[in-house]
């Protein structure tokens, strides 16, 4: 395990070895290593394939904003594909896997696109696939699903866990270069809350991967000794290997710090990654510039890559490409490249410079006036071919090819709330432009200023400037001033097959067809050759296409304009995305005072929006659910069930004009209701369309208890609210959610009464005399514990409703299933009691289905004329009142063995089936144990003078057409004599 | 987003619900409406490209309802109110 082109020096400990794998086979490392500085340093360059040519690739950068080398990380649940070689912290036993290739990196059966280029460019897939239509489901599309993408999944379950966090300072630096610190120090020294967030693993930015020097000491030991002055200060956090994904808006962003990403499998107890909000007052970008390159014939094979990034792979990582390397540059960046892989020993074949008057070297050859013409070497490159400055040919052999076009300011975040970027003529690319999002200043070489001192510089003058520091500007510590110098040069004349965006195979002749077909504006270029459109967001590859594509126009670069930069940075895992909110913690889940007791008879539960309802208590020997709920019912009718109602929304309205106000939300009157009464209430929307319904009990002249449906709890209780504060401010009325405070069970069947004047404290007459139908108080039960009851009844039978506070809510489940073991009690749950509720005709949710008024559900008279309410004038409309309007019926099957289904259709009894002569539809539909067969609700045009008709339920997706008699939705004890007793 | 609760200080949106338009403070006046009038109350909303009036309720919060001029287009926020201090002045008898 030799690895033969590791250099001297760099920022990694040369005395530790990690051991990695990568397509099976073993590699060596250091700490301090990246994945790609690892492979490098091992003589492997040939990391992954492109998306739709399969061209072997090796990594062009040594950052984030990679194209080429992407891997998947890790094995089995863990198996993260789509990584970046150049950003993956190496560990002791990394194993990665190339992708995009079969059935190996070496050969790849898929490299015969590569031959057909000529067919495959940009457009294809529009211009091929277009016909036979017919075609597209069944064979098209599945193939190019296949063959797109590429990484796989595990398609196992993420076994780490993630995190959300929230973070506040009063200036966010993101980005810890040499502009960063210096910001991060300034800050920090004035006491200002200072977080620096960078997304490398070691903080320093450029200074890491140069060799200048700074305060006369190299620049990466004045990184570390200002990191160490900075984590010193309390004041200072920094977060590193934390990339900041979002600028959002009001100065929040989001940032994803890995917390275990670099480990084998993260700690114990902690999270693989953490998703950070963080509110800042200001924010100061100082991302950096990112290198671009030069499009020319073949430019893509393993070994050519940016120089500043070979630059920093020879000075940071200690790692070459290949021994002998050569450079094609148009500015003196790529000469720094030469120079500093010299003085590491690493001979250069040649550096190759555009420009005729480029400096020269005592240490190695520059051909000036030259051009890289095309390349050979299949998995790896070999050679170069050179056209020299008179025109003749030259063959230059050589293992790497450090590229330079020039930089371009790492703009992306300044774009997050559609600002544009500027070119700007003296850097000769895009800057950031005057809309910055509110908060955000740029400095360093995200805001152009290049040299080390000009980052240092702008970076404490951005911190003054954001945090309105007065007095004198501190001084900065000594550096390289080299002025800005570019030329724009973006691609060899005569290029053909010369990459612009290397990830997804975009040549200049795409960029070529896309003019000529006129798809021109950038936006169109952008989508009709998947230019920038790959995980990278183009980072390395628009400024070029654009480029192209203005001097086709022959327009200026500005005059083209630019596509912008959208959230997230760089990919972000879905899993951190989610946090914990994965499985049944997607939301929360409310269980009921008495749940465990529920959960110890055997319940089975329902989701009921985050309730947790008991939906049936089987008992043993029951093997279908209709059993217990058959025996629920009759038992409750026959003698006493008992029901967990703690769900309903239950909301407290108090003050003088408690009242009025219940008047205003409800379209029934509440005015006159004496106090110890409860009434059954309907709220309406302002169109005339009921919302909600519930009941209202007066405990007092001033105080109601009004309770709502489950489902509906949260949305009736804003909607009081905004009666209250908004269309009746002055009301003298208070409104608050008890729901939680309550534990409420609803007793119901013939004996309810003997079983709670077992419990309810003798003070209190309960008798149908002393708590007649409809009563309400507060009372005590169990020696003096306190509790609310109600006479109202959902089932039908003579019922109350008892409610304790929440703590007691088990003990009193318990204590009734005790008392009540005389009476045979049988607890029932929301099947049972949605059995008993369409027995009864009572509506519900079904019901109330958001198209149905007051009138529809037979209610139309409680429509109070005597006073406004919510919906009553637009309930008036003619449209909601005509004659054949739908009215709430009854259905039983005319053959007792047939099924009502809900959902299906009522037509005549002859005639037609279809839209046109629908009559109506059913709501709800259940096996009645009290009748014997199943019985439903419907809505039925003109309904209240059609019972005894008979109809059709039909439901012709299902093949159903069934005999069906309209009746009253009565059912049982339509009299209400049971209720009374 | 940040509203800057006039009681509360600045707070997270997510702790909000939106609930729409302000114009719906504006109800009609049942006593001398139109059905017309009605009819723009109940379905007629705005939709600017600009300052937006808009009211939020602190579910997660106090419960009060805001009302918050936010820009559509930038979502900068300028101004925000209690709705319980600009709501319609109805005498409760009525």
């Amino acid at each position: 395990m030799t690895q033969a082109n590791r250099l001297s020096g760099g920022q990694i400990d040369h005395n530790t070895a990690l051991e990695f794998t990568f397509d099976g086979k073993r590699y060596a490392g250091h700490p301090g290593d990246t994945l790609a500085s690892a492979l490098l340093a091992n003589n492997v360059r040939l990391m992954g394939r492109s998306f739709k040519y399969h061209r072997p690739r090796g990594p062009l950068t040594a950052g984030s904003e990679e194209p080429n080398a992407i891997v998947e990380l890790r094995s089995g649940a863990r198996q993260e594909p789509n990584t970046r070689a150049t950003t993956a912290e190496l560990f002791d036993g990394l194993s990665a896997t190339s992708q995009n290739r079969w059935p190996s990196l070496a050969f790849d059966a898929m490299a015969i696109n590569d031959r057909f280029s000529n067919f495959l460019t940009a457009g294809f897939y529009y211009k091929t696939f277009m016909w036979p239509a017919a075609f597209w489901e069944k064979i098209y599309e599945p193939i190019i699903r296949k063959a797109a993408g590429l990484g796989s999944l595990s398609m196992q379950a993420d076994p780490d866990e993630y995190d959300k966090g929230f973070r506040h300072c009063d200036l966010l630096i993101i980005g810890a270069g040499p502009a960063g610190l210096s910001a991060a120090l300034t800050a920090g020294r004035a006491g200002k809350h200072v977080i620096l967030a960078d997304e490398d693993f070691r903080m320093g930015g450029r200074l890491n991967a140069e060799t200048f020097a700074v305060a006369d000491m190299a620049g990466a030991d004045w990184a570390t000794q200002t990191v160490a002055e900075l984590s010193a200060l309390s004041n200072v956090r920094l977060m590193p290997r934390t990339t900041v994904i979002g600028a959002f808006d009001h100065g929040i962003c989001g940032a994803v710090e890995r917390i275990s990403d670099h480990l084998v499998t993260p700690p114990k107890g902690k999270p693989r990654q953490i998703l950070w909000r963080i509110y800042a007052a200001q924010t100061l970008l100082c991302a950096g510039a990112t290198e671009r390159s030069i499009a020319f014939e073949n430019n893509d094979r393993p070994g050519i890559m940016l120089a500043a990034s070979m630059r920093a792979y020879a000075n940071r990582w200690a790692a070459t490409p290949a021994p002998r390397v050569a450079i094609f540059t148009n500015n003196d960046d790529g000469h720094r490249t030469a120079c500093d892989l010299h003085a590491k020993g690493v001979k250069i074949a040649g550096v190759i410079d555009i420009r005729p008057d480029a400096p020269r070297s005592r240490d190695y050859e520059v051909l000036q006036g030259a051009h890289v013409t095309d390349t050979k070497g299949r998995l790896g490159l070999t050679f170069v071919d050179v056209r020299l400055a008179d025109g003749t040919a030259r063959t230059i052999e050589c293992g790497a090819l450090g590229v330079s076009g020039g930089w371009n300011p790492n703009v992306h975040l300044t774009c997050h709330q559609r600002g544009r970027p500027a070119w700007n003529d003296a850097l000769a690319a895009f800057a950031p432009g005057g809309t910055l999002p509110p908060g955000m200043s740029v400095a360093g070489a995200a805001n152009g200023a290049f040299s080390t001192h000009g980052a240092l510089k702008s970076g404490a003058d951005a911190a003054r400037k954001a945090l309105g520091l007065k007095g004198r500007a501190p001084a900065l510590p000594r550096a390289e001033d080299a002025p800005v110098a570019q030329t724009p040069f973006w691609y060899v004349e005569g290029c053909a097959r010369a990459w612009l965006d290397q990830q997804n195979d975009v040549t200049v002749k795409d960029v070529k067809l896309s003019y000529q077909e006129g798809f021109r504006s950038v936006e169109h270029l952008k989508r009709y050759t998947t230019l920038g459109m790959a995980t990278d967001q183009g980072k390395t590859s628009n400024m070029g296409g654009l480029a192209i594509m203005a001097e086709l126009a022959g327009k200026s670069i500005p005059e083209v304009g630019t596509t912008i930069f959208r959230p997230p940075y760089t990919p972000t895992s879905i899993g951190v995305l989610a946090g914990r909110m994965r499985g049944k913690e997607f939301h929360p889940t409310r269980l009921t005072p008495s749940h465990y007791w529920a959960e110890e008879r055997g319940a089975v539960f329902v989701e009921v929006g985050n309730w947790l309802r008991a939906q049936w208590f089987p008992l043993p020997g029951e093997t279908h659910w209709r059993q217990s709920v058959d025996r629920e019912v009759t038992a409750t009718r026959a003698s006493v069930g008992v029901c967990d109602c703690t769900t309903l929304g239950k909301i407290d309205v108090q003050g003088t004009d408690a009242a009025t106000f219940l008047n205003k939300v409800y379209c029934n009157g509440f005015a006159k209701l004496a106090v110890g009464k409860t009434r059954y209430g309907l709220m309406l929307r302002e169109d005339g369309i009921a919302m909600d319904d519930g009941t209202a009990a007066r405990l007092a002249e001033d105080q109601f208890v009004v309770t709502t449906t489950t489902a509906n709890a949260a949305r009736a209780y804003q909607h009081m609210e905004f009666v209250r504060q908004c269309l009746m401010p002055d009301a003298d009325v208070q409104l608050i959610s008890t729901t939680e405070a309550w534990a409420q069970y609803a007793v119901a069947g013939p004996n309810s009464r003997h079983l709670l004047q077992k419990i309810v404290d003798s003070d209190y007459d309960i008798s149908n005399e002393g708590f007649p139908f409809m009563a309400c108080g507060n009372i005590t039960i169990c020696s003096g514990l306190r509790a609310r009851l109600f006479r109202i009844s959902f089932s039908g039978e003579l019922a109350f409703e008892i409610a304790v506070p929440a703590r007691y809510g088990d003990a009193l489940m318990r204590r009734l299933m005790a008392e009540g073991e005389e009476f045979d009690v049988t607890p029932y749950g929301t099947e049972a009691l949605g059995v008993m509720r369409i027995e009864k005709g009572h509506a519900a949710g079904n019901e109330l289905n958001g198209t149905t008024t007051a009138l529809n559900l037979g209610m139309g008279r409680m429509v109070s004329k005597a006073k406004d309410s919510i919906g009553s004038k637009l309930s008036e409309r003619p449209g909601l009142n005509e004659a054949d309007t739908l009215m709430q019926v009854g259905l039983r099957p005319v053959n007792t063995s047939d099924k009502i289904t809900a959902g299906g259709h009522l037509m005549r009894a002859a005639g037609p089936v279809d839209a046109a002569h629908d009559q109506g539809y059913v709501t709800s539909a259940a096996f009645s144990p009290t009748l014997g067969c199943m019985i439903g609700l419907g809505f039925l045009k003109d309904g209240g003078n059609r019972h005894g008709e008979t109809l059709r339920l039909v439901s012709p997706v299902t093949d159903l057409s069934v005999a069906v008699e309209v009746v009253s939705a009565h059912f049982v004890d339509p009299e209400g004599a049971r209720v009374r007793a | 987003m940040i509203i800057n609760h006039p009681l509360l200080g600045p707070r997270d949106s997510a702790e909000f619900v939106n609930l729409g338009a302000a114009e719906l403070m504006n109800r009609p006046d049942p006593e001398t409406a139109t059905p017309e009038d009605w009819h723009d109350y109940a379905y007629l909303r705005d939709n600017p490209a600009g300052a937006h009036r808009e009211l939020w309720f602190h579910e997660g919060g106090d419960r009060s309802i805001l009302i918050v001029t936010r820009d559509t287009t930038t979502h900068e926020i300028t101004a925000v109110e209690l709705a319980r201090n600009r709501g319609q002045r109805h005498d409760p008898g009525k």
